[in-house]
């Protein structure tokens, strides 16, 4: 996930910026007027209340039926036996092919194909990295679910770059297409994975059809989006000079636009494996095995070492993954060509080769058993010691459990009881307001009729809930994302310090910190904040980070020749010149934060997110989807709300 | 904008084709895992529900599986309710520990007949309110349900909204509590921590701090051991009584758990299926080895062993002759 959200920064549009701002400054106050206008005729036309019954529909039923008539046709009818069966075999076949090329290489023929592959992409320090990542999980004993996650991984991410690439493709080419793919796509980045886990599995049962499916959706779009930028910003001269030697569209196609946008297509390709390891955990729910599945075992016996033990193999498999991909899209042009680069590649695969038989030769091709390092007590060591000593009674301060106690007395109700006290068409008209303030009247109509829609689904409530929560959560997400982000940016040692902690967070499986924040602030809303605070925090940070450090350094320069403080600076010249990008980085924040919602519900958070597992675990479609759909509902209305103005085309 | 559609067009069909080439009928039924039977191995794959009692008969059939009759078990963590049509599909062969669930019983056992009943487990499972055992002595009363609302101020929590809290557990337990707490009219709001795992630590944390609290519990469980607790009386359970789930205001039934197996695996699944059939063993049996796993923190390989070791005399019994 690294790249996903520090990729759109960089191309954050400051040219619209000024125009859109004067108009907005003439636009505030009329808007206002208009509000208060509403308010009042509101309140005397249409009454106060939540969401009428009247204007609800209950889908429990259809629903209902659509899940029995899949359950009793699964086995006779031909739309599953011709169609979805055939694709659940092709993918058990190849995850299982994958596997076993895997296992036969054997734990020396593994790791040295990932340390010569990463030589050969990104040189010798990454080829060290992934050396050593690999002997760590192997160390951990972990081998046998890291390669199931691996093998996952290999299928669900070439299935995503194949489709992607070709939805890419299409909207890359045609404009029609374009237009007609950018709002699915759009819906599909807000969309929290969880949220159709349901209706995979109904199909697919639960397993690794059901998980790589689930995963493709989840990850293909990043891949479509890079793609389809590449194509529609190639260089007009370039494509020009190609037309006029005569070129076919195809030959075009083939020879300048795709290679000009060859460093779109690794950043697409970058992202497609970042979103498809953190779903191959999600899916670890639906029996896809692997390391996932090992994290959410160990949490059933609350054994957070175990569980981290499963975690690590993650984090540094996309650590590996994330830098020998990103490498390769910055060495694009540097690298050597023909001959040379041939001859690497071959000695590459002669080195695996040679690995794996000669470990095959002299031991077994599996990591031996006694070669194993024990984490997990220590760490449970750690972590009792910890909810020990700061879950109550520290002197002063008070413990954990007393801040959450007050977290949620003296911010989660009252935002919570507000929104709920509003009347509904109050909350469309806050909800309008805001969209029109930030962005367009397009982004407001998308934001008050997603949430419209959750009233007639009749989760208004519940997602009002929801709602006071990730507000809560944004705003201690903000407060500390921002003051982290520009002490980075003010020393080179602080970014060098926090880079590993972030990926550590930005990677690690959230499952992970279930009981962590159970046991530092009790069951309920605010160890479910506090989690998606942690999840939603090193995208914040990055955001910031790099904002700060982009702003001009000619605009800097003259202010501090003018005497300005440090603090003048900041306040003065920085800050609003990073305006845009720290929009930005509220709106990853809400996106983020609103993505774990359903781990809350793992955690005492109610509302959406429960009935989101609860639909889950009880085979409940009705439930199930009609909280998934509000979930996805709320942050489609989120997103557009804090959507900063005019954004020409959003990044990935 | 013309001229790049054919490759698209190709591209599109040949798409089609791929998934249409395979013509002949897909088999939803017979959906195994891609991680089974990698290296030639029998394999018998099993489902393991989140909490500790079924790790513990998992971990002692696995073991015995691999050690005595030389198979490869592999193990699927998943929720009850997916778990039975899971079952019915055959990615897992079977489900030791059943608490009840007629509605998949009628569709599965008896309509589709792709599940067969595999017999009891041995142990007998409870559902119901429970308080710790410190809270209980102190306040002798509280065991009975009439008392209860006279300490809902003392199980007050930030989250339960000025009434008591009753901690219940995991989405996927059988619950009556929000209709009970409504019909016998309680000054409770129920609290739903989304997890086992968030609910035993909360319990736990509790403990530490001698805190009083009241939750939705069962047994057989491990956690006993650490934090003892003490049922609070519900009006009894007479049969029948809690048939509409909007209106039941009686204690929760004694379950004997169940096994079940895939209808297939059952017929042809030779030794391992008849040492599933036979595998039954006593609620003290399991706590001793959830015990070793959720307490000491034991792999539940290493905690299977040590059971294994110590009790050959009641296994002896469940091999397939």
């Amino acid at each position: 996930m690294t790249a996903t959200t520090t990729a759109p920064a960089r191309r954050a549009p400051l040219a619209g910026a000024g125009y859109a701002a004067s108009l907005a400054r003439h636009r505030t106050p009329l808007l206002l007027a208009a509000a208060a206008l509403l308010l009042v005729l509101g309140s005397v036309l249409v009454g106060t209340g939540p969401w009428p019954a009247s204007l609800t529909v209950d889908l429990t039923g259809p629903l209902g039926d659509v899940s029995d008539w899949i359950i009793d046709h699964r086995d006779t009818h031909p739309l599953f036996l011709y169609f979805f069966g055939h694709i659940s075999n092709a993918v058990v076949l190849s995850v299982r092919g994958v596997y076993l090329v895997l296992l036969a290489a054997g734990w020396a023929g593994v790791t040295a194909a990932a340390g010569l592959i990463a030589w050969r992409v990104a040189g010798v320090r990454l080829a060290l990295t992934a050396v050593a990542s690999f002997l760590v999980c192997a160390l951990l004993g972990m081998w046998v679910p890291t390669m199931q996650t691996l093998a996952l991984m290999v299928v669900a991410v070439l299935a995503s770059v194949a489709l992607g690439a070709l939805l890419g493709l299409a909207a890359g080419l045609s404009d029609r297409v374009f237009r007609l793919l950018r709002p699915v796509l759009d819906t599909m980045q807000v969309m929290p994975a969880f949220s159709y886990l349901l209706p995979v599995v109904l199909v697919f049962g639960i397993g690794v059809p059901a998980a790589v499916l689930a995963t493709v959706v989840y990850a293909a779009p990043p891949m479509a989006r890079l793609t389809a930028l590449g194509l529609r910003n190639a260089d007009a001269g370039v494509m020009e000079a190609a037309a006029s030697l005569g070129a076919t569209g195809r030959q075009r196609l083939l020879t300048a636009r795709l290679p000009l946008a060859r460093r779109e297509l690794l950043l697409g390709l970058n992202q497609t494996i970042m979103m498809a390891l953190s779903m191959a955990v999600i899916a670890s729910v639906i029996g896809a095995g692997g390391l996932g599945d090992r994290v959410y075992q160990a949490l059933a016996s609350v054994d957070v070492g175990a569980a981290l033990t499963a975690g690590i193999p993650i984090v540094l498999l996309a650590v590996v993954l994330d830098r020998v991909t990103a490498a390769a899209g910055d060495r694009i042009g540097a690298a050597p060509t023909g001959r040379s680069a041939l001859f690497g590649w071959a000695l590459a695969a002669a080195g695996t080769v040679v690995a794996a038989v000669v470990a095959r030769l002299v031991s077994a091709t599996s990591w031996p058993d006694g070669w194993t390092a024990d984490i997990a007590r220590p760490v449970n060591k750690a972590v009792g010691w910890m909810t020990d000593h700061l879950y109550s009674g520290v002197p002063v301060i008070g413990g954990t459990a007393d801040w959450a106690g007050r977290f949620t007395t003296w911010v989660l109700d009252p935002v919570r009881d507000g929104l709920q006290w509003l009347p509904w068409w109050a909350v469309l008209l806050l909800i309008a307001v805001l969209a029109l303030l930030i962005g367009t009247w397009r982004t407001a109509l998308t934001a008050v009729l997603a949430m419209a829609a959750i009233g007639v689904l009749d989760v208004w409530d519940p997602a009002l809930d929801t709602l006071s929560q990730v507000l809560a959560g944004v705003a201690v997400t903000l407060v500390a994302g921002f003051a982290t982000g520009i002490a980075a940016s003010r020393s080179a040692r602080v970014e060098r310090l926090l880079r590993p902690v972030l990926d550590v967070f930005q990677t690690m499986p959230q499952f992970v910190y279930l009981i962590p924040v159970v046991a530092l602030f009790g069951v309920g809303r605010a160890p479910a904040v506090a989690a998606a605070v942690i999840y939603a925090l090193p995208a914040v940070v990055r955001i910031t980070t790099q904002a700060m450090n982009g702003v001009d350094p000619v605009a800097m320069e003259s202010s501090r020749s003018l005497g300005a403080t440090r603090r003048q600076q900041l306040l003065k010249v920085q800050l609003p010149l990073a305006r845009p990008a720290l929009l930005l980085a509220v709106n990853q924040g809400v996106v983020l934060v609103l993505a774990v919602v359903v781990i809350g519900g793992l955690v005492g958070g109610g509302s959406l997110g429960y009935a989101a597992v609860f639909g889950l675990a009880q085979g409940d479609l009705a439930t199930g989807l009609v909280a998934g759909a509000a979930i996805v509902l709320l942050g489609l209305m989120l997103d557009r709300v804090t959507q900063p103005t005019r954004r020409s085309g959003k990044g990935a | 904008m013309a001229r790049p559609r054919t490759p698209l067009v190709a591209l599109a069909s040949a798409t089609a084709l791929v998934a249409v080439a395979g013509c002949g009928a897909a088999d939803m039924t017979q959906q195994a895992s891609p991680f089974a039977n990698a290296r030639g191995a029998k394999t018998v794959t099993l489902s393991v529900q989140s909490w500790v009692g079924a790790q513990a008969n998992v971990a002692v059939a696995e073991y015995l599986l691999e050690h005595e009759l030389g198979y490869r078990v592999d193990t699927v963590q998943i929720d009850e309710v997916p778990a039975w049509d899971a079952l019915s599909q055959g990615r897992v062969d079977a489900i030791l520990e059943d608490w009840g669930h007629p509605e998949q019983e009628d569709r599965y056992v008896k309509d589709k007949k792709t599940i067969r009943p595999g017999g009891e487990l041995g142990v007998t499972g409870h559902i119901g309110w429970f308080v710790p055992t410190y809270f209980a002595k102190a306040h002798p009363d509280v065991t009975d349900w009439r008392n209860l609302d006279k300490y809902a101020d003392s199980f007050r929590t930030a989250e339960s909204g000025g009434k008591g809290q009753l901690l219940d557990g995991s989405p996927s337990y059988v619950t009556n509590d929000k209709a009970l707490v409504r019909n016998l009219g309680l000054d409770y709001q129920v609290v739903f921590s989304g997890s086992e795992a968030a609910q035993i630590t909360q319990i736990k944390q509790f403990a530490k701090s001698g805190k009083p609290f009241l939750t939705y519990w069962y047994k057989p469980q491990w956690l006993f051991e650490q934090v003892p607790m003490t049922e609070v009386k519900l009006p009894a359970y007479k049969e029948g009584c809690d048939a509409v789930p909007e209106k039941v205001a009686c204690a929760y039934p004694h379950t004997p758990l169940k096994k079940y197996l895939n209808a297939k695996f059952a017929g042809a699944g030779g030794k391992a299926a008849a040492f599933l059939k036979n595998f039954s063993w006593g609620t003290e049996d399991q706590n001793k080895v959830a015990l070793m796993i959720a307490d000491k923190k034991m792999s539940p390989k290493d905690a299977a062993k040590k059971w294994v070791d110590e009790n050959e005399k009641t296994w002896r019994a469940w091999m397939p002759r």
